[in-house]
């Protein structure tokens, strides 16, 4: 007779058969077996977080900077509520995580039994799929098939919930092998003729633009690497979503910024104007398209994207294509490089024009600023980050504001995975456990989280977790004492009537960091700025860096409402702006 | 509430409504339908009837017949989301209509009144096939089978006749001829 195995000893069987290495999570009473469990199995590491959130996060941060998923472990009740905002936040960003909750035992389920709380019907609406686990039979089945469904097509957060009894009760376990071709519920739909279909559209174009977005970073490394070649031998402008940035080098001449709300002048008229868009991973966001009847009225669109259901959400396209963004890029450059050698060529004097109207936008400098010798900028502060960090292979990490959009702007990244920000649900307080899960993965790397003062109070706590686990993470704050970002929106859309967004009676986040037990540093002007960023970057120890900004800075470009799509409002460097009067002004 | 002044709460034309019929093959497994309802009311989309049993009791799979409107870009959205559920199978749809497809509602129909009452009311109903389920003195119980606008006029019609009350179920749909959905 072969083994039995406990559910708790079958959960990690599964985590080891998976190759898992770490688990972010946080115990209680309802996964006490598991973690009883944890001390026989060394390949397995836990790191204990401060909030079940910043578990999530963390194991965000991990995935997204290192490809593999992250997992989580929590209890039932308050631990399982309090990760719906890391599974949320990775439901929205594409993010593989499988989380395992505690539950209570199953003759207490449905009793509003202590710490009960419906786990999988709250986190229904917010993972790809949920199990809970009534019988220890089925535990390593379903625990393998959430690894398959987090993983495969568009990726995302699963979560499996398991009841105490369960965790104790004994039941058999064979070993898993990895199926190479998991099929689960990713598509690979598109055929050599939507190719050909697309590279005719690209031979006619005159005004084309690739637009790109987080599936060229959830299709893997080479997804990145195919993406550079494809845009050198098409010769093509490229722009890219605020989750897509790395994919393509933001140094790059062909390259025309980040496209949206807070885009560059550049890649937003070319949005406009193009005739042949081609999205690329993708999704035609609210904050790209702006107001959809008046977005880019001209152009053919093709959508290129694993999920079907991304596909004409939003927008109508003329040619979508569905498949993974690394396999319908290979075959595209193949299918060029057999019957249009000379493609790059043959294709230049199509697009001059093009590229002529490109520079003209581009002359705008729509990412100037008015710097100051007296107070620190924070799209300066930028700047100098990275100017001073680019020769490292550095990881940014982000929380949500202004400072995100400044980040996203003002620097510049050269490879994929190395950009964690959260796009789709703005989660405040993510960047601080992000960075912690990133710096696990990369334990010599620097990871920097450019973090806004109201945000990074969210989950401050997580300092404490670097601490504990030596991980010199530096959180960059760009400390404006207002949530600048709600200040902006209220100076420009409400009269200036700023409610609520003043934050007095903030910590001092240099004590605050001598409390948790890292490197707290302040910097108060430009002149200082660089040596004090150098100290940062040379501490092994977690740091908070203290960088005192202008309180009233704006995040330009912004697009404003009522005009089309490709009249921006400009930072107070530009002379158009000056005509925006009256009515105008409250317009944005 | 005040009209918002961001270009991004502007929400665009509206297209034309239609009716669809969504029928959706999932695994019969603890949660399945709030998954498949929970998609409709998560997203905005709506449900003007709803019918679910299991209908291969080897394999564990249930047919979930869902009656909707939509423009034809959100019939589309419905039918891509509920193809992302792990536990859908497949997904047919088809317009409220469609010659090629039979569509049939079940009604209950209590009637109180005397015996020339219940006989007129039996022959409002001729057309629906009416089946006599239960009888008394005072009362009758009909069965009918019909579409849904159908058992609306019907339900008028017997308003007179001593109707009162009714229970319904949501549409099942089935293919014509020997084809079958796909
Ligand atoms: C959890 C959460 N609550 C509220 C918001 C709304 N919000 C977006 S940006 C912002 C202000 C952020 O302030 P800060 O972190 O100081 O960044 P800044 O904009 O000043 O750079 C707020 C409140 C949010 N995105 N997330
Ligand atoms: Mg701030």
């Amino acid at each position: 007779m072969s083994k039995l195995y406990t559910g708790a000893e079958i959960v990690f069987k599964c985590m080891e058969d998976q190759k898992v290495e770490f688990i972010f999570g946080y115990p209680g009473g309802a996964v006490l077996p598991i973690y009883d469990e944890l001390k026989n199995h060394d390949s397995i590491k836990h790191i204990l977080a401060r909030h079940e959130q910043g578990a999530g996060h963390a194991a965000e941060g991990y995935a997204r900077s290192c490809g593999k998923p992250g997992v989580v472990l929590v209890t039932s009740g308050p631990g399982a509520t309090n990760v719906v905002t890391a599974l949320t936040d990775a439901y929205m960003d594409s993010i593989p995580l499988v989380c395992i909750s505690g539950q209570v035992p199953t003759h207490l389920i449905g009793t509003d039994a202590f710490q009960e709380c419906d786990t999988t019907g709250i986190t229904r609406p917010c993972t790809k799929h949920n199990w809970l686990v009534k019988d220890v039979k089925e535990l390593a089945k379903t625990i393998h098939k959430a690894f398959e469904v987090a993983t495969t097509g568009r990726p995302g957060p699963v979560l499996v919930d398991i009841p105490k009894d369960i965790q104790f009760q004994k039941a058999k376990y064979t070993n898993f092998k990895k199926q190479k071709k998991l099929n689960g519920k990713s598509n690979n739909r598109f055929s050599q003729k939507d190719i050909d279909k697309l590279i005719e559209m690209m031979s006619k174009a005159k005004q084309p633009i690739f637009y790109t977005g987080g599936g060229v970073i959830n299709s893997g490394p080479r997804a990145s690497e195919q993406l550079r070649e494809l845009v050198s031998i098409t010769g093509f402008p490229i722009t890219s979503t605020l989750q897509g940035l790395g994919s393509f080098p933001g140094d790059d001449n062909q390259f025309l910024g980040m496209l949206g709300m807070h885009g560059t002048y550049e890649a937003n008229n070319a949005m406009h104007d193009c005739d042949l868009m081609i999205n690329i991973g993708a999704r035609f966001d609210d904050r790209i398209t702006g107001k959809i009847d008046e977005f880019s009225p001209k152009s053919k669109k093709v959508h290129i994207d694993i999920d079907p259901s991304s596909i004409n959400k939003n927008v109508k396209v003329n040619l979508p294509i569905v498949g993974d963004v690394s396999e319908v890029i290979s075959l595209l450059i193949k299918t060029i490089k057999k019957h249009k050698p000379n493609f790059l060529k043959s294709n230049k004097e199509n697009i001059s024009k093009w590229w002529e109207q490109i520079g003209k936008w581009r002359s705008v400098n729509s990412l100037n600023f008015i710097n100051s010798d007296k107070t620190i900028k924070p799209q300066f502060a930028i700047q100098r980050l990275y100017e001073l960090t680019k020769n490292k292979d550095t990881f940014i990490t982000t929380e949500v504001g202004q400072h995100q959009m400044w980040a996203a702007q003002h620097y510049k990244f050269d490879k994929p995975n190395r950009w964690m920000t959260s796009g789709g649900l703005g989660t405040m307080g993510y960047g601080l456990p992000a960075a912690v899960g990133v710096q696990i993965a990369h334990p010599n790397k620097l990871v920097v989280d450019i973090a806004g003062e109201a945000s990074v109070l969210m989950t401050m706590q997580e300092m404490s977790t670097a601490v504990q686990y030596n991980l010199p993470i530096k959180i960059f704050i760009l400390n404006n004492e207002y949530m600048g970002m709600v200040r902006q929106w209220q100076e420009l859309l409400h009269e200036k009537n700023y409610s609520e967004s003043y934050t007095a009676a903030l910590p001092d986040f240099v004590k605050l960091a001598e409390a948790y037990g890292c490197v707290g540093i302040r910097a108060k002007t430009p002149d200082e700025l660089d040596q004090k960023i150098q100290e940062m970057i040379d501490v092994k120890k977690p740091v908070i860096f203290d960088c005192l900004v202008d309180k009233e800075e704006n995040c330009f470009p912004m697009i404003p409402s009522g005009k089309p799509h490709n009249q921006m409002l400009l930072g107070p460097n530009d002379q158009k702006e000056n005509k925006i009067t009256g009515k105008g002004k409250t317009l944005v | 509430m005040a009209k918002s002044k961001s270009a991004y709460s502007d929400p665009g034309k509206k297209g034309k409504l239609d009716t669809h019929i969504i029928v959706v093959w999932v695994d019969n497994e603890a949660g399945v339908l709030a998954r498949v309802v929970g998609l409709f009311s998560g997203r905005g989309y709506n449900i003007e009837s709803l019918a679910v049993a299991e209908v291969d009791p080897k394999r564990g799979i249930s047919r979930i017949t869902i009656v909707t409107t939509g423009t034809p870009q959100v019939i589309e959205q419905i039918k891509l989301q509920l193809g992302k559920l792990v536990p859908v199978h497949k997904v047919a749809d088809f317009m409220r209509g469609d010659k090629k497809i039979i569509f049939k509602e079940m009604a209950l129909l209590k009637l109180v009144g005397n015996t020339s009452k219940r006989n007129k009311a039996l022959k409002v109903c001729k057309k629906f096939n009416p089946v006599v389920l239960d009888k008394t003195q005072k009362s009758v119980v009909l069965q009918i089978t019909a579409l849904r606008r159908e058992i609306d006029i019907v339900m008028g019609d017997l308003k007179k006749f001593g109707l009162v009350s009714v229970s319904r179920t949501g549409a099942v749909a089935m293919t014509r001829g020997s084809e079958i959905f796909k």
